[in-house]
């Protein structure tokens, strides 16, 4: 194990407050499983997510700025995890553009001064996604010393969505050869799921758009990406579409729904997140890993295949 | 020129009804998507290039699209699969996952026809994964 990252804050992000309270729950579970510490970023604030990016980008970076500075200056990490690909992308952006912008120094410095705290200064806190942290502190030896329940016979399609790999120029970490993950064809998620035995099917789209932010602007746009990226996994051969990002797996879940509602197509893989798929692994129930709460039931399933 | 829809149809019959011969489907493939990315150029009013970028007019004409829109990028990585695809197919016509590999190559097409023709409806398709767009932008701007 990396000690490096055995504690690490925590920044959950508002989705897994409500839709994505499952992946809230089983990141945590995990985490307790492998003897991993999560120390809850206090009194976090919203990344801003997509709708500030809109009105002014420089404040979304302050919004991030401000979760990093409280990193930064109140506890005694380093390193910001996230699971939510919106969160962990706009971490990243802000690093970037405080590192890169004068214009964002200028923006994030003033808007600190104003709220009276201390401004975030690039290069303080490492900001890391969920899978790079289990990844890189525990890593495919880690996970298969400790499965008790093999995925063993449990197909699955990784998919990664959009903001984990883009833009790349925000994530230069990454694109690093052995070792490191890849923006054009990222496999984390497909490494460590094939550690806790899973079959994992060659899946084209796993970076492609899932339509999420046109959900309510654009629905039929949104549910046909969603339903060829769920007939594509099916044709496949997958059981599961495992996801590491909030927004994808809730509108893979709803727009398997409406698929079906408004275009009278039925399409049968589950959606579980991939927390989730490695705590059944380790042998945690269903329950600690907030399966109930998903929409897409796997309940079935993961009876037939003995993981439940 | 197939407008969109009629692509989107087409590739939808590919589905229920896949077609004889792997080498002309592949080929196929290739040109709608080709197709596909004349609209979106054309719409913004550029002529599509007639060139090539690594051997393929498809990747010449993503990398013509992305040209101040870094949001194009959201569709760099189906162009390239539908060129690995058809790269696999064309390599290995007898190959006993011929058929998964056409299935692949049209879902990929599929993709990039719903993505197209979404942003088609609202260009703003693709920004919320390549937030470079006010990054780019603004250090472009005159200072």
């Amino acid at each position: 194990m990396s000690e490096k990252y055995k504690t690490v804050a925590y920044y959950p992000g508002c989705a897994l407050e409500g839709t994505a309270h499952g992946y809230n729950r089983s990141t945590k579970a995990v985490a307790a499983k492998l003897g991993l510490n999560l120390v809850e970023v206090p009194d976090w604030n919203c990344c801003g997510a997509m709708e500030v990016k809109n009105i002014d980008p420089e404040l979304q970076n302050y919004l991030s700025a401000r979760n990093l500075a409280i990193v930064a200056e109140k506890m005694n990490v380093d390193t910001v995890m996230s699971p939510c690909n919106g969160c962990y992308h706009n971490l990243k952006k802000a690093e970037h553009d405080i590192a890169n912008k004068p214009k964002t120094r200028e923006v994030v410095d003033g808007l600190s001064n104003k709220a009276g705290h201390a401004s975030y200064q690039a290069g303080s806190v490492e900001s890391i996604h969920a899978l790079d942290w289990l990844k890189q502190a525990i890593g495919e030896d880690g996970i298969r010393e400790r499965v008790k329940n093999s995925l063993q016979g449990l197909k699955i399609a990784n998919y990664y969505g959009c903001m984990y790999t883009r833009p790349r120029n925000i994530f230069p970490e990454k694109d690093q050869g052995e070792g490191s993950e890849s923006t054009y064809q990222p496999h984390y998620m497909d490494d460590l799921l094939r550690a806790a035995g899973a079959e994992i099917v060659d899946y084209p789209l796993k970076t492609a758009c899932c339509g999420g932010a046109h959900t309510l602007a654009d629905s039929d746009t949104s549910t046909k990406l969603v339903l060829n990226l769920l007939q594509t996994a099916e044709d496949c051969g997958a059981d599961v579409i495992a996801t590491e990002c909030p927004t994808c797996h809730s509108g893979l879940e709803m727009h398997q729904v409406r698929a079906e509602t408004e275009f009278g197509v039925k399409t049968t893989p589950k959606m579980l997140y991939f927390t989730q798929l490695l705590g059944l692994a380790m042998g945690l129930s269903g329950r600690k890993l907030g399966l109930h709460e998903n929409v897409s039931d796997a309940g079935a399933l993961l009876k037939q295949k003995g993981l439940t | 020129m197939t407008t969109l829809a009629n692509i989107e149809t087409r590739l939808q019959q590919m589905r229920r009804d896949p077609a004889q011969s792997p080498l002309a489907l592949a080929e196929e493939l290739l040109g709608l998507g080709e197709q596909i990315m004349e609209h979106w150029l054309r719409a913004k009013g550029q002529v599509p290039t007639t060139e090539k970028r690594d051997g393929f007019r498809l990747l010449a004409l993503h990398r013509q699209g992305c040209v101040g829109d870094p949001s194009f990028h959201a569709c760099r990585e189906s162009c390239r699969e539908l060129v690995y695809y058809r790269n696999l197919l064309h390599g290995a016509p007898e190959h006993e996952d011929v058929e998964n590999r056409l299935a692949m190559a049209r879902a990929v097409a599929l993709h990039l026809c719903l993505f197209i023709g979404g942003k088609m409806q609202d260009p703003a398709l693709g920004d919320f994964c390549c937030s470079s767009r006010p990054q780019r932008t603004a250090a472009m701007a005159p200072a």
